[in-house]
């Protein structure tokens, strides 16, 4: 599937769909709820689904990983939340709640507001969000002062302290650098300072390291570590890597074609997955802890189109299993149901034959 | 200081006969592919008048074997210079020193006409699927133009032939007529192995094959590389940036630091005992998908970037950034010197270093009466055994061992670990 957007229709304005009324406000202690969460894009070609129905709750303090091939609907995901998808033609529904205020109904102005000091996002393309004309302290300090009243040697000292923490050498000269004068794993941290410059409440990273070598990653994974503690931050971490999953999200959520598959505490996911996709994920894998003693098991196939999904469950044109559902995979879309306490999965197979495939055929075999 | 010095010729024997009991058949293949002090220096140019002002360094010295029918990883940072490398093993680049022999024959001075007919023995497979296929061309052209540069014709003819490799890689034969826009990546990596493979060759130079895929079409990739290496007896040079990959596709690793191999081993070696202090950070920063390990796991963090390839440390490039760096890293360059059998490293204190083994180099190395610079750096090595010896937290310990007989220079520090 060619990864080229399909160009978008101009009058979508007409079309957009009135919003529901929201549900009730989350409990308290979901600092973010996401509920049904659709992000459409009419195009030329059709309508592309890129993110289908998704619902997950985040808590201060705690991290939650979201994995899944490209194209799975993380980024679209992660940028309505931050109410950046501006004037894409995006259609949005669901809710957003964050901390008690729902953002999928909020004026433009107001989403604006949260971001910087109650949200914030780290981009997978350090300079998709870095101005190459102006310094980067320069940059460090107009977001810190969106929010803050200081002067701007206060604000300057700030951007400077900013800077050292997040192990850039020398920050009382580098912050007067351009962009282009630091290494990629430099601006990476100095995009890292601007995100963190108003202690955000919720962090988003969007493959913060992806393009990075491992012994950076291993700093900068460090470093959103440190900062969360010291926050108490929630944390949304998106990422290809499900080693990075395993190193810092409590929990999981994968994505396959715009849904959400399946979703638990991290341990779980990895040690008792129980959906094809997720074994698919990790039956896939190169290991550097262990040999692995087959050939990788990889998923067959490539993901659909998003323009035309498969009907029912999105992953049977891949899935081994597909046909052991008497034919619901391709009438019914699978729902995210909870399978054990904190433990959802969305696939039609019976659960204990899941649990037998998983232990007999899968494990013993990654 | 040389290898013989490090290691008495009783020892190097002994680890000879060791090495070939472990795996008879790897060591008796013929070598295919031998590198000698190759090395790759880029001229920098600057102002108006295009003066010479430097050099980048992105290859300074390398010597290595590929034998027969085995795969060679290469890892490291990025511009560490393994691309460079294989381009020049490719011979699409001109080393700047040193030579390359294939098949027990020097290429390195062949002009282009002598080297054609060999061209279609080694073949170099892409990064990046999306730019190394013309776009203008079907995948029939893509996959047939090798055979028509070699002016080769196949039996049944090129487009049967071009039909056959596209099914072998797993693509269906009607895609002769398609256009790569029309593929997945994981579809146009398939072309460009097709392509590669067109000719039969016996080495093929993949650099970094499957970075640009998602982890499932990964997957499906480092499979068919294995099908086709066991299918035709391949040679593989695997270059990549990922220590995973590189673990399961590699029977032997070269770990790049700096534009040298800063240590060659086996592949159960080296992952199960990396002696390389660059080479242990680098595992240890890698995440590992297992959250019941992430409490007890420790992390070597590095401090710092990577020197620039134009101005690189002296001695060791390595002690910028290393925890065990001593005077002697900062003045001698360490040798890559065979410690075990078939492990070769490059550092004064190596990590991993049995007792047994690091107590013989001692021996043999304080009773010569060689350069005092030399007798430290093996004493110190032994030193550093004791400590991995003990436990690898344990610098208390450790540093009573050192402070015993031989009263070298002590480590001077555990790495700086973090466990979250
Ligand atoms: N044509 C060139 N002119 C000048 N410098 C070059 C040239 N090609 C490569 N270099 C430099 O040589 C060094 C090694 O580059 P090389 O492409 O071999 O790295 P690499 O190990 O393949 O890195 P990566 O993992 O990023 O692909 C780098 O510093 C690079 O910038
Ligand atoms: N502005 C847009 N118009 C049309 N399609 C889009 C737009 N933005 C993203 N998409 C599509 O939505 C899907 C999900 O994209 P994304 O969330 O970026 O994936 P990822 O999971 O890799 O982050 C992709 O198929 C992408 O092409
Ligand atoms: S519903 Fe059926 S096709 Fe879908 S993932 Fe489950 S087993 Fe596979
Ligand atoms: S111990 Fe010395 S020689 Fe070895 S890697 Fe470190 S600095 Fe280099
Ligand atoms: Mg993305
Ligand atoms: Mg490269």
């Amino acid at each position: 599937m060619p990864r080229l957007l399909p160009r978008r229709k101009r009058d979508t304005a007409a079309e957009t769909p009135k919003l529901a009324p929201a549900g009730p406000p989350p409990e308290a202690d979901n600092f973010l709820e996401v509920r049904g969460l659709t992000v459409h894009f009419p195009t030329d070609d059709g309508l592309v689904r890129s993110v289908d129905g998704v619902d997950f709750a985040l808590r201060r303090g705690r991290t939650l990983g979201i994995v899944g091939e490209s194209g799975s609907g993380k980024s679209v995901t992660s940028l309505a939340i931050m109410g950046l998808h501006g004037n894409t033609g995006a259609r949005i529904g669901g809710e957003i709640w964050l901390d008690g205020q729902e953002l999928v109904r909020s004026t433009p102005e107001q989403v604006r507001l949260m971001r910087g000091r109650r949200m914030a996002m780290i981009f997978q393309d350090p300079m998709s969000s870095m101005h190459p004309y102006y310094t980067v302290g320069h940059q460090i300090i107009e977001a810190y002062q969106v929010h803050n009243e200081v002067s701007g040697k206060q604000a300057r000292t700030h951007a400077i302290d900013l800077l050292g923490r997040v192990g850039i050498p020398r920050p009382d000269r580098r912050v007067d650098d351009y962009p282009h004068q630091f290494s990629g794993g430099m601006r990476q941290r100095a995009m890292i300072a601007m995100a963190l410059s108003c202690d955000p409440e919720l962090l988003i990273a969007d493959e913060p390291t992806t393009a990075l070598d491992v012994t950076v990653q291993a700093q900068i994974l460090d470093l959103i570590r440190d900062l969360q503690r010291e926050f108490n931050s929630a944390v949304m971490m998106i990422t290809h890597d499900l080693g990075v999953v395993a190193e810092l999200a409590d929990d999981v959520l994968v994505m396959y074609a715009g849904r959400a598959v399946e979703h638990g505490p991290s341990r779980t996911l990895f040690e008792q997955p129980r959906h094809p996709y997720t074994w698919g994920l990790l039956g896939s894998l190169t290991r550097l802890d262990r040999d692995r003693q087959e050939r990788l098991m990889p998923i067959k196939g490539s993901p659909p189109s998003l323009i035309s999904l498969p009907s029912g469950c999105a992953f049977r044109t891949r899935c081994p299993y597909a046909d052991h559902n008497d034919g619901r995979e391709k009438t019914e879309v699978p729902q995210l149901l909870e399978i054990e306490p904190g433990h959802r999965t969305a696939c039609h197979l019976d659960i204990q034959e899941r649990e037998r495939i998983w232990t007999e055929d899968i494990r013993p075999r990654l | 200081m040389t290898e013989g010095a490090r290691a008495g010729d009783d020892v190097k024997a002994a680890q000879a006969a060791e090495g070939a009991a472990d795996s008879p058949d790897v060591r008796e293949r013929d070598v295919l592919v031998r590198v000698r002090g190759l090395r790759k220096h880029f001229p920098i140019r600057s102002g108006v008048t295009r003066r010479r002002a430097g050099a980048v360094k992105a290859v300074d010295g390398l010597d290595f074997d590929i034998r027969e029918g085995e795969t060679l990883g290469l890892v490291g940072e990025s511009g560490c210079g393994k691309s460079t490398t294989g381009r020049m093993v490719m011979r699409l680049l001109e080393p700047t020193e040193g030579t390359i022999e294939f098949g027990g024959r020097d290429i390195t001075g062949l002009s282009r006409g002598q080297l054609r007919p060999l061209r279609r023995d080694f073949q170099m497979i892409f990064q990046d699927p999306q730019s190394s296929l013309n776009p203008r061309h079907t995948v029939g052209t893509i996959v047939g133009l090798p055979f028509r540069l070699q002016k080769v014709t196949p039996e049944g003819g090129i487009k049967k032939a071009v039909q056959e490799l596209l099914e072998l890689v797993g693509l269906s034969p009607e895609h002769y007529n398609r256009y790569p826009h029309e593929f997945s990546g994981g579809q146009r990596q398939r072309i460009g192995i097709a392509r590669a493979l067109a000719l039969r060759p016996k080495l093929v130079v993949a650099d970094e094959p499957v970075s640009a895929l998602d982890v499932s079409i990964q997957a499906q990739v480092v499979n068919l590389l294995d099908d086709l290496q066991n299918e035709f007896g391949l040679t593989y040079l695997i270059i990549a940036h990922d220590l995973s990959v590189v673990r399961h596709t590699s029977d032997r690793v070269a770990v790049m630091y700096l534009g040298k191999i800063v240590e060659i081993a086996d592949r159960e070696d080296l992952y199960s005992s990396p002696k390389h202090p660059y080479t242990v950070a680098l595992m240890s920063a890698v995440p590992v998908p297992d959250p019941a390990r992430r409490e007890t796991r420790e992390r070597i963090l590095l401090k710092g970037d990577v020197p620039s390839p134009m101005d690189p440390p002296p001695a060791c490039r390595f002690h910028t950034r290393c925890w065990k760096v001593q005077d002697i890293c900062k003045t001698q360059e360490p040798p890559l010197a065979e410690i075990t059998g078939r492990h070769q490293v490059a550092c004064h204190f190596p990590e991993n270093v049995p007792a047994g083994e690091g107590g013989a180099v001692e021996v043999v190395e304080l009773v010569k009466p060689g350069a005092a610079a030399d007798v430290d750096a093996a004493a110190a090595g032994v030193a550093e055994a004791s400590v991995t010896d003990v436990d690898a937290s344990g610098a208390e310990a450790a540093d009573a061992d050192a402070g015993g007989p031989t009263d070298v220079a002590e480590p001077k520090d555990t790495p700086p670990t973090s466990a979250p």
